[in-house]
């Protein structure tokens, strides 16, 4: 079984078929007491079944790939969207990592975190040395501008208190008193990553505004992204507001972090939003947030705090961009140029292309709620008829807005929202209620697997395909971009389905 | 008026929730009532009870734990009104010898805070488990949150090891945050020397005895009504009393860092008021049995 000659290492696809290990695998099944082929075929029909559906719907104590993830991690990808900012996990060691190989699995780029290695000690102590140790040494050895500190479970359950924590490890000068230390408590058992995003997003603020409002506005707009995971969306952002000539300040831009130039020479902390600018954000004249729901607890600390008008828009689509554009047209008084009417134009003529493929097939869609609202309305546009729309991170505001969406046109009529289920659940509902296409992340394969239904990777985490993250979904050329993963997903579907000479080929066209 | 925010701690079993209560009414005569809210931070939640006349009010945990999450739970379903117009809510939390009633405390709290139950209110009273063994018990004074302590105590020995033990953790968010002792509030026991004894203590800790309250029945004939004195029998003079520390408290400004003492100057303190004997009077008793130095000789002296 050992591989010796280097010359001929099978990759895992291979090693595993050759007689050796087939040979195993039969030895550990029958050690294991392991069920027939017919027997395991039987129980897998049946979970196609109604009953089983059912069923599987009254489950109360068990998740089965919940489609979300949990806050710190959502809280880190906020803080590298700041300038020389680490993020200090306080906490034990193994979730950071975690959080770290999340990442780097999608974004295929080094990320670097920080934790304060809690272990059984401080689990009693509390972890107060291991904040002033660890802010210490994390300021000493990586040169941070900013250390983020956010908590896991463990420093949520024992009541750590990381305002009194930081003060005390400045006190202890662990770090310069005018170090920026912003803080949140994101423990993991509450919410998602996008509340995460959210605390971290409003604790950086209020960090690094304090004592800087002015009496008169900066006239720059901010952006907030929300929990965004496709480096083209910012990058599109930026080139729309270039266009427009748009002041503003891009807040948590972490297109450079998570998206890095191979130069041969490593950075610790790529671009980021200055801390300068972030700081100023407070004189700003609005902030427009890209998703709604990763930024409540942000917007609301605005709102309240700092006395500035906040607006949710998402850029997706034709709507939602056109929306988007005429919102800081608005904002601004700059008008909207030619150029981005022209690929307005460009965008719409895409979709009337495709259009014929589309019109009215229907699509199950899971996500973050932000994501799937726009999708959502982007899928209505295009004549599609969403009809499962899975969200686990769900909340009644949300699925008020979302229905609000699907009651104003009769494509969104055939549609169930499915608040707080799972991945094991859109099972069942793909089983008992199939559609033609399924867009979800790279955790959807399984159900592609199981269902045969066909694919669209959109979302997060996307870790088994490459690049995607680096295209845009927001904009009109977010919208060829969603329309080109959309469409020819069905298209190679239909070639596969027709692909059998003399049976479906009659069906195996050229021209589609 | 900004909001004030006050928290209540001491030992088990000292009269902490019933002192708070009595005060809390006294506090509602002198403001309006409905601007005051009585936090319970005690998986027995029992600090709202006698404002609602009630055995225990549904608490938050209660009805989270029905739910199965804290999301499902309303506001008004737990915020209720007691005593004239006062809000009252309980944290609650598990069962004994299950889960963390601590993380209890910070999960009841956040959701008063993201429910706006904080909004509109002058006073805020927190009345906290007697033994703050956790991080989450002492959520109620992390900043932000009560910056005036309040020790219920008395002059027995274990009462007074917990005032210490509490000026202790006061100390340690004291210097990072905001929170001051705002003194220590005797819950006589009819101890020999009480007043001077907790007057002592308190200026060992750097505070004030902010009021002495006298043993008196009339404060259990309230309790088995579920009312505070003040509202059984608002001529009452133990009422009186109440209404005089509620006073005192609202009009305090003697907010301090306390200066906790170690176990063996507290346990001088008590010999020197004549609660425990000197360590070298029963020197040669230790670890003797009954045989070896029988009773009558030992407790003749």
């Amino acid at each position: 079984m050992a591989q010796n000659n280097v010359n001929d290492i099978k990759d895992h696809a291979q090693l595993f078929h050759q007689d050796e290990y087939q040979e195993l695998f039969k030895g550990k099944k029958e050690f294991e007491g392991g069920h027939s082929p017919e027997e395991v075929a039987r129980v897998a029909e049946w979970t196609k079944t109604w009953e089983y559906r059912e069923k599987n719907f009254s489950r109360e104590a068990l998740t089965v790939n919940p489609a979300k993830a949990c806050q710190p991690l959502g809280a880190i990808l906020a803080a590298v969207g700041f300038e020389g900012t680490l993020p200090f996990v306080h906490g034990s060691q193994g979730c950071v990592a975690y959080f770290r190989s999340h990442f780097t699995r999608h974004f295929k780029e080094p990320f670097s975190a920080v934790s304060s290695s809690m272990t059984e000690d401080a689990a009693v102590f509390g972890g107060q040395n291991n904040m002033i140790d660890g802010l210490a040494t994390s300021y000493n050895l990586y040169k941070p501008k900013m250390i983020a500190v956010c908590t896991t479970c463990m420093a949520e359950v024992i009541g750590d208190d990381l305002q009194a924590f930081i003060t005390n490890a400045k006190l202890a000068n662990s770090v310069p008193q005018s170090f920026p230390v912003p803080y949140a408590h994101t423990p993991s058992f509450v919410g998602s990553h996008i509340t995460g995003y959210d605390n971290m997003m409003k604790g950086i603020l209020s960090n690094l505004t304090v004592g800087k409002k002015q009496e008169t506005t900066n006239g720059k707009i901010n952006f907030i992204p929300g929990f965004e995971t496709y480096i083209g969306n910012l990058r599109e952002i930026k080139r729309i507001a270039g266009l427009m000539d748009v002041n503003y300040t891009l807040l948590a831009d972490n297109s450079e972090y998570l998206d890095s130039p191979n130069t041969g020479e490593y950075k610790m902390y790529p671009g980021g939003t200055p801390l300068e600018d972030a700081a100023d954000s407070i004189n700003g004249e609005a902030t427009i947030a890209f998703q709604s729901y990763a930024t409540t607890k942000t917007r609301d600390y605005i709102e309240s705090e700092w006395k500035q008008k906040t607006y949710v828009s998402r850029p997706v689509g034709i709507r939602g961009t056109d929306e988007f554009l005429m919102k800081l047209s608005a904002l601004t008084g700059k008008p909207i140029p030619k150029e981005l009417e022209d690929e307005r134009g460009r965008a719409v003529d895409a979709l009337t292309d495709s259009q014929a493929w589309l019109h009215g097939k229907r699509i199950a869609l899971y996500g973050d709620p932000d994501l799937v609202i726009g999708l959502t309305q982007f899928l209505l546009e295009l004549g599609a008829e969403p009809i499962h729309i899975l969200v686990n991170n769900s909340n009644d505001k949300f699925e008020a807005e979302l229905q609000g969406l699907l009651d104003s046109t009769p494509f969104g009529k055939g549609a169930t929202i499915w608040g707080g289920k799972d991945l094991w659940h859109l099972r069942s509902l793909l089983f008992t209620e199939p559609v033609d296409l399924l867009i979800g992340n790279s955790y959807g394969k399984y159900l592609w697997r199981d269902t045969h239904t066909p694919l669209v990777r959109i979302g997060y985490p996307i870790f088994d395909r490459h690049h995607l993250h680096r295209y845009a979904t927001y904009g009109y050329q977010g919208a060829i971009n969603l329309l080109n993963w959309i469409v020819n997903t069905l298209l190679d579907e239909l070639d596969r389905n027709t692909i059998i000479p003399s049976k479906t080929d009659i069906s195996y066209d050229l021209i589609r | 008026m900004t909001m004030r925010q006050i928290a209540f701690y001491g030992k088990g079993g000292i009269g902490k929730s019933t002192t708070s209560q009595n005060t809390i009414a006294g506090l509602a005569e002198l403001t309006a009532g409905d601007r005051i809210m009585i936090v319970g931070c005690d998986p027995k939640a029992d600090s709202t009870r006698l404002m609602l006349h009630s055995k225990a009010q549904t608490t938050v945990l209660h009805l989270a734990a029905e739910r199965g999450a804290v999301e499902d739970v309303e506001l008004e379903e737990v915020l209720l009104t007691g005593y004239k117009g006062v809000k009252c809510v309980e944290s609650g939390g598990p069962e004994p010898g299950v889960g963390c009633a601590g993380r209890g405390i910070i999960t009841a709290i956040n959701f008063l805070e993201e429910n706006g139950a904080y909004e509109d209110l002058d006073f805020v009273s927190y009345d906290v488990l007697g033994d703050v063994v956790c991080g989450g018990f002492a959520m109620p004074i992390r900043e932000g949150k009560a910056q005036e302590i309040y020790i219920v105590t008395s002059g027995e020995m274990m009462a007074m090891y917990a005032a210490n033990n509490i000026a202790r953790g006061i100390l340690k968010y004291a210097h990072s945050g905001g929170v001051r002792l705002g003194g220590l509030i005797c819950n006589s026991r009819n101890v020999d020397g009480e007043v001077e004894l907790i007057e002592t203590l308190a200026k060992r800790l750097n505070t004030q005895m902010i009021h002495f309250v006298p043993r008196d029945n009339i404060v259990q004939h309230a309790e088995l009504r579920r009312m505070t004195v003040i509202e059984y029998l608002p001529t009452h003079k133990q009422a009186e009393e109440y209404r005089t520390l509620a006073k005192k408290i609202q009009n305090n400004t003697n907010l301090t860092i306390p200066t906790p003492i170690s176990m063996d100057e507290l346990e001088e303190l008590l010999v020197e008021f004549g609660i425990l004997g000197d360590d070298k009077e029963f020197e040669h008793l230790v670890g003797k049995t009954a045989d070896e130095v029988p009773v009558e000789l030992a407790v003749a002296k």
